[in-house]
């Protein structure tokens, strides 16, 4: 799952869940049943868990496009100087 | 985010902070149900009216009670539990309540009834103080609400007394 794939996933939860508990409220008030609510919310909890927590082809969308090999061979990581340290650490 | 574990922790987190408020919200509906029960208490004999050997007064009665609590019912009733008490007052206590007989009503269809029943737990006072006694029945009930407070009230009967004699 890369980055924007995250994002949408953690939007989808968050919606689906407040649109559920909503509709499982009204409906469940309006027939005067409390078992409606508990009953509309955990069906809409297994289909929420279904859509966004498994990785899902249409969360890899955006995938994460990394620096080229060769970007790396023309900035060299700089290297660490053995002989130098040594003498800094005999000097104290 | 960004593992099966990430994300089923927060999907369970959230799911489970939106029921306690959908519960809380309940609970609050139930404070804008503004009920009117009635009930009425017929005491139609004294049966027994006895000194015991230990010497505390005894009595057994048949009473009607007739009551209509059905507004009491909310859609976030579970039960309400109803006992009817006698209580009078003696010189060594200000209030004595003395439980008669209780039901535990289940549907909202059964909160209206009409019953005639001897007293189904036994009345008998810390003393001899019953004789032309003066004394309330009390209906009390409690509501049990399926998630959140419960409530709890009560309806005043007064004028009854006991015989002057022991019968």
């Amino acid at each position: 799952m890369d980055w924007e794939g995250q994002k949408l996933a953690e939007q989808l939860m968050q919606t689906m869940l407040m649109a559920f508990a909503l509709v499982a409220f009204v409906t469940g008030y309006l027939l005067g049943s409390f078992e409606t609510v508990l009953l509309i919310y955990a069906a809409g909890l297994v289909f929420t868990s279904l859509v966004t927590l498994p990785d899902w082809p249409f969360y890899n969308r955006h995938p994460v496009k990394w620096l080229d090999p060769s970007e790396a061979e023309i900035h060299p990581k700089p290297q660490f100087d053995s002989t130098s340290a040594k003498r800094k650490a005999s000097n104290k | 985010m960004h593992s099966f574990g990430y994300r089923a922790n927060a999907l369970f987190t959230f799911a489970v902070t939106i029921l306690a408020f959908m519960c809380a919200i309940a609970s609050f509906s139930d404070t804008l149900n503004s009920p009117t029960p009635t009930a009425h208490v017929q005491v139609l004999s004294i049966n027994r009216f006895q000194k015991r050997p230990d010497g505390d007064d005894e009595v057994s009665m048949t009473f009607n009670i007739s009551a209509n609590l059905r507004s009491l019912f909310t859609w976030n009733t579970k039960q309400v539990f109803v006992f009817l008490a006698a209580e009078y007052e003696t010189s060594k206590n200000s209030l004595n309540q003395v439980s008669l007989w209780d039901y535990i009503i289940l549907e909202k269809e059964d909160a209206y009834f009409r019953i005639r029943s001897t007293n189904k737990y036994r009345f008998i006072d810390q003393g001899s103080n019953l004789r032309g006694k003066d004394f309330n029945l009390t209906l009390h009930w409690h509501v049990m609400p399926k998630t959140g407070k419960m409530f709890a009230d009560k309806i005043v009967m007064t004028g009854y007394r006991l015989p002057e004699v022991y019968r």
